[in-house]
């Protein structure tokens, strides 16, 4: 059985269908692509499978677990966690703040206890603190632990996200553009860590690129969305020679001409 | 400047980062409990009247400060707190275990009228809030059986194992006791800074999507936040009730949420030094307003001088100092470890274009 199976899935806004009868599957240890032109439906993908979005037919399954039957703030707790195309971090607040938060799934603690600060919470925080610092290690943040979110840099930010997703221990990780905005040198750092995410964390990756080339290098399997359906899947290379995958980025005039036209995007 | 080597995550789990700050606060705690020996009784009262402002605007500053909920209507939670725990030590309950009950049953009903209330935003909230305090005036009056209505009520006598605290035959120890009180408040505030529910208030103010994204059930935190921050209202309404000696609908009238909302702004909004801070703005204002007119010659009264002026410094406040007087102390404190190497744009604060309402 696959980890997480969408069946179906049709979203509509108004009269636009921003998903259309999308099915796909990602199997544990994969990392699994989401590709496609601007306004194709993959962020809606992330936002649908993270319960912001309820669809219109359709089922979506996580390891078994119906998740349309549960609300958004327990889907974290299946072990799916998810960094945002835009950047939502806890603007007020510092670096390891933010990571901690993301440790919130694992909280055991009453408020009673919390009121008190029992030794229980106490003992808490420092395991969810040292689970933290491994993801500080892990990600090369130990310069701005203790700096606010609103006075650091775009591509610190980004790997800010990616750690406080990596904190909550997942089993998908959902990165929804995670190599956008970043220099050559931080999209090559983004590449090493999503590998090294599915080899040391044995945590499975769906993400949504536009970056072709980190595509390539990092990906299993890639499925081609256009206009909220799927046009194409397979590895890497079987979908960027597609056709269809061609017509849909530079338009079908432009099939004969470049052939590998999306494969030279680096 | 002061540099921490930390070898332990306790470290910053702990309420005072060093030994330094420990004994900093320490000192001020024994200046707190020495004060009866330093000033007079006229003042010993304006300084439990200052704490009995600070307690009530922790009350308000855990759901503004930490969770970004605004509330106009607080004194409604203040005077059910009073109203609790005079009617239980009318009924026989000793002061302490009515006191605790005040706070707990203003706390649950805050959270129950949390529930509808908090689907609201930003400036509905507010308004629905509002009319929780205008509202409550009324109920007051309709419940005349039990509240006395508008002829009010007279605070009974506190006791603790016998003793009695009285506000005018024994101030120091009145002062003490409201000092004790607001030392526990303190603390258990801290203790849900530094706790999950703490971050998870954070989060919920700084960005509710990506809350709800790592787990944090948004609906369910506001709810709590709403509930602790009523109780601990309810707390500092009680004491203002019994301190006052007598109170009717009109103790608790709409105004003094807004002055608990403009104390908060301008002591500063989000530390528990701002609350303090703003307490005794709010309580020695008048006072000094007061001795600033009659330096202009008696019989010279200035109808409504103090709102005037409240209002002005909220204005001042928002526009040159967001952070209030805590920030401004925090910036004069870094000027002065930093000397002489303070940049002038060190605070200058950073717009953020990255944020985005799509989902909401």
């Amino acid at each position: 059985m696959s980890l997480l199976q969408l069946d179906d899935v049709t979203l509509k806004f108004g009269g636009v269908t921003a998903v259309n009868a999308l099915s796909m599957q990602v199997e544990e240890g994969q990392v699994f692509a989401l590709v496609g032109p601007n306004g194709a439906g993959k962020s809606t993908v992330f936002n649908l499978i993270s319960r912001f979005y309820t669809p219109v037919t359709g089922t979506i399954r996580f390891d078994g677990h119906d998740l349309l039957s549960m609300p958004a703030h327990r889907v974290p707790s299946l072990g799916i966690a998810r960094t945002f195309q835009n950047i939502e971090l806890f603007h007020q607040a510092t670096v390891l703040q933010n990571l901690l938060v993301g440790r919130h799934r694992h909280r055991r603690t009453t408020l009673v206890e919390q009121l008190f600060h029992s030794p229980s919470v106490r003992a808490e925080e420092r395991e969810h603190r040292h689970a933290v610092e491994e993801i500080i290690d892990f990600l090369d943040l130990q310069p701005y632990r203790d700096q606010r979110i609103a006075g650091l840099p775009y591509g610190v930010r980004k790997v800010v996200e990616l750690g406080r997703a990596l904190a909550s221990k997942p089993r998908l990780l959902l990165l929804d553009e995670p190599a956008s905005g970043l220099s050559v040198e931080e999209t090559q750092n983004m590449r090493w860590w999503i590998d090294d995410i599915r080899r040391q964390m044995g945590i499975t990756v769906l993400m949504v690129e536009h970056d072709m080339g980190l595509v390539a290098k990092v990906c299993d399997r890639v499925l081609a969305l256009d206009g909220g359906r799927k046009i194409a899947e397979g590895s890497p290379v079987q979908v960027q020679s597609d056709p269809a995958v061609i017509a849909a980025y530079l338009g079908t005039g432009a099939i004969s001409k470049t052939a590998d036209a999306t494969g030279a995007r680096v | 400047m002061r540099f921490h080597f930390k070898t332990s995550y306790d470290q910053d789990i702990r309420l005072f980062p060093d030994l330094w700050k420990a004994s900093l606060y320490g000192a001020l705690l024994l200046l707190a409990i020495a004060l009866p020996w330093l000033i007079d009784e006229f003042f010993l009262g304006e300084a439990t009247n200052v704490l009995i402002w600070a307690i009530a605007g922790l009350g308000l500053m855990l759901l503004t400060g930490q969770t970004g909920q605004v509330s106009l209507g607080h004194s409604a939670f203040m005077a059910l707190g009073c109203y609790t725990c005079v009617l239980l030590m009318e009924a026989g309950v000793p002061f302490v275990l009515a006191f605790a009950l005040a706070g707990i049953i203003t706390g649950l009903v805050g959270g129950l009228i949390a529930i509808p209330a908090l689907r609201l935003h930003g400036v509905y909230l507010a308004i629905a809030t509002l009319a929780l305090a205008i509202l409550a005036d009324d109920i007051i009056v309709l419940l005349a059986p039990w509240t006395g209505g508008v002829n009010g009520k007279y605070a009974p006598a506190i006791t603790i194992l016998g003793y009695e605290f009285n506000r005018w035959s024994t101030p120091a120890a009145y002062y003490w006791m409201v000092l004790a009180i607001s030392v526990l408040v303190t603390l258990a505030y801290r203790n849900i800074l530094r706790a999950p529910l703490g971050r998870a208030f954070a989060a919920v103010r700084d960005s509710e999507i990506s809350a709800q994204a790592m787990g944090v059930d948004v609906a369910r935190t506001k709810t709590m936040a709403f509930g602790l921050s009523c109780a601990i209202a309810g707390l500092g309404g009680a004491l203002m009730g019994l301190f006052a000696g007598a109170f009717n609908n009109e103790t608790f009238n709409f105004l003094i949420a807004i002055q608990l909302v403009m104390m908060i702004v301008v002591g500063g909004l989000g530390f528990i030094h701002g609350a303090f801070l703003g307490a005794v703005v709010i309580a020695f204002l008048p006072q000094a307003l007061s001795i600033a007119t009659d330096a202009m010659g008696r019989g010279v009264a200035i109808p409504g001088l103090e709102t005037g002026v409240f209002g002005a410094l909220m204005i001042l406040f928002i526009l040159f100092e967001p952070m209030g007087l805590y920030g401004r102390w925090l910036k004069i404190r870094t000027f002065l470890e930093l000397f002489p190497f303070a940049r002038k744009d060190m605070f200058r604060r950073q717009k953020s274009y990255l944020k985005t309402e799509r989902l909401r």
